[in-house]
């Protein structure tokens, strides 16, 4: 079992090797990323800025600037904060080719404290004009979108987790970039997840199936552009609809989700996210627990949701 | 080319630029005529010609509110249409009060202080990589050196030993509170900077030769990036605005815009 970051350093890897123009920029953080083979094989297309975030992504919009694929690559929880005035301005406003990598985002770095946690991310960086985000799932989408995004020259946010993560497809799936991914159909609800919470939705689905609830789940990776279509045709279809993020409840997918809805086809969105407020000390198995996003809470919510009217 | 002559004349199209858009820096942007006017006149590889050309100079105006200074040297080198001056500061017009690289020759967005070294150290670094000749400088006004993001960038400059990456401060001790010393000390600016690890030269900002000189010696300094300490006078040229912290972007009235042009005149 691999992180999605592995999977990151495997395809700039492997892509590096016919690219001199691939650039990876680190914030003291190419440890953390899991980029040491990276920087070992490729230290001519290393930038090191130290602990200095909003220099990492002002460097990468100069040097995309000149022709360079610009990949920064820092924790979320800094590389979305911290430096969001120098992506705004040099990268999404300059319109330069960097590819923003947020990495260990969301909660995964569990109890080393809400400092370290990007539960803000998807608020922040979506409300950016022409940058897009992405969330990908596990591995097997995690190299889809990379791949996809070394083709183009146009800016991007990406966050990933920690931790390894189960494989959530079989890896003879159809990728097309921004259009999000059905894994399984239903027609009682549909539960529209990103991120690395979308296997607990997938796991949750599994036991309302054995409730005789069927739960459609749909992994919205693409944020933004975020998939409409396939959300309209899930309100359509299904009536209501539950989403799961590992983000707060403002500004997140549950409030981008809602907004579609409510203009295209009224239906009830529950969302099911972290809190307002700083998250519990804990293992990010432990903390979705508590706050009800492991498969068990979700399908729980999702009994309730399904009950009321 | 007489490139005193040529400053005076860039000053007029500067006052009269912010007179007929009632907007604008124009303390700021006097001040840095000579520093733009040597670099695009006379030292920098650029051209209209040249603009997508990847073994350009690239100029980046950090301190982006000096704008009409640059929007001037670009329409009188040609890069630009004359007449887009008449837009400026209008309703949908790109020559906003602050670059943006939608406009030819410009190459970067700037305005928000404190990112324009970090984008030259890129772009200094991406010529290193491809061994590229070519140089980047960047202008930054003296209040922008309280920006913490200034003093990133220098520490990568000097670690990386950027030697083709010139950075030119504008002092000209005020910013738009008071004097820079009474807003935020920045005294001891060629200490602070070679401390980083850069070559510093301090020079008179508004004598062209001293500008001039100083950016040949940075183009012969190897092993290290250059910082030109310009000490300059904000709203140089026109007696009443010099020295005077309320000209950073205060608007000339029709008599202090005729006796503003009248003095450019006169130095012509």
């Amino acid at each position: 079992m691999k992180s999605n970051k592995q999977i990151i350093n495997d395809v700039l890897l492997d892509a590096a090797a016919q690219d001199k123009n691939i650039v990876v920029l680190f914030s003291d953080s190419r440890g953390s990323a899991s980029m040491n083979s990276f920087a070992e094989k490729f230290p001519a297309q290393v930038v090191e800025v130290g602990i200095a975030e909003q220099n990492l992504v002002s460097i990468a919009a100069g040097l995309a600037s000149c022709g360079k694929k610009s990949f920064a690559v820092s924790p979320a929880a800094f590389l979305s904060a911290r430096s969001m005035e120098q992506v705004k301005v040099d990268v999404a406003y300059s319109n330069t080719n960097v590819k923003l990598i947020g990495i260990s985002g969301g909660i995964s770095y569990g109890g080393i404290g809400a400092t370290h946690h990007a539960t803000n991310d998807i608020a922040a960086m979506a409300s950016i004009h022409g940058l897009r985000v992405y969330f990908p799932s596990d591995n097997f989408l995690t190299e889809k979108l990379i791949r996809a995004l070394l083709k183009d020259d146009l800016p991007a946010y990406v966050r990933v987790g920690r931790n390894p993560v189960e494989n959530i497809y079989r890896g003879d799936e159809n990728f097309q970039l921004d259009k999000a991914m059905t894994i399984c159909d239903g027609s009682d609800v549909t539960i529209i997840s990103c991120g690395e919470l979308v296997q607990n939705a997938v796991a949750a689905s599994e036991i309302l199936r054995g409730k005789n609830i069927s739960a459609r789940v749909i992994d919205m990776y693409c944020l933004k552009p975020l998939d409409k279509e396939i959300i309209i045709k899930a309100a359509r279809e299904t009536k209501k609809i539950i989403t799961v993020e590992e983000h707060s409840p403002f500004g997140g997918l549950g409030s981008m989700i809602a907004q579609v809805t409510a203009a295209n086809y009224p239906t009830k969105v529950l969302n099911l996210s972290l809190p307002d407020a700083p998250v519990i000390p804990g293992e990010p198995d432990e903390v979705f627990k508590y706050y009800g996003l492991d498969a068990a809470g979700i399908a729980d919510s999702a009994e309730k949701f399904l009950g009321g009217n | 080319m007489n490139l005193k002559r040529k400053a005076c004349e860039i000053r007029k199209v500067i006052v009269e630029m912010i007179y007929r858009a009632q907007f604008g820096h124009v303390g700021g942007a006097l001040s840095a005529t000579e520093i733009l006017v040597d670099l695009y006149y006379k030292q920098m590889n650029v051209a209209p010609e040249k603009v997508s050309d990847p073994d350009r100079d690239r100029f980046i105006l950090s301190k982006g509110h000096a704008v009409e200074a640059l929007y001037a040297v670009l329409a009188d080198r040609n890069f630009i249409p004359r007449e887009d001056l008449l837009t400026y500061s209008q309703f949908g017009s790109p020559y906003m009060c602050h670059p943006t690289n939608k406009i030819v020759g410009i190459e970067m967005n700037t305005g928000s202080l404190g990112h324009g070294l970090s984008v030259g150290v890129g772009m200094a670094l991406a010529a290193k990589m491809d061994k590229k000749i070519f140089r980047v400088y960047v202008v930054l006004g003296d209040g922008e050196m309280a920006e913490g993001s200034v003093w990133e960038a220098i520490t990568a400059g000097g670690h990386y030993k950027l030697d083709n990456l010139t950075a030119i401060v504008d002092r000209n001790r005020l910013q738009m509170s008071g004097s820079t010393e009474d807003v935020m000390t920045q005294d001891s600016q060629e200490i602070r900077w070679a401390a980083f690890g850069w070559n510093v030269i301090s020079i008179d900002g508004n004598d062209l030769d001293a500008v001039d000189a100083a950016i040949t010696l940075a183009k012969k300094t190897s092993g290290k990036p250059t910082v030109v300490i310009a000490n300059t006078i904000k709203g140089k040229g026109v007696s009443f605005m010099e020295n005077r912290a309320e000209w950073h972007h205060k608007v000339p009235n029709a008599e202090q815009f005729k006796i503003a042009m009248a003095e450019l005149e006169a130095a012509l």
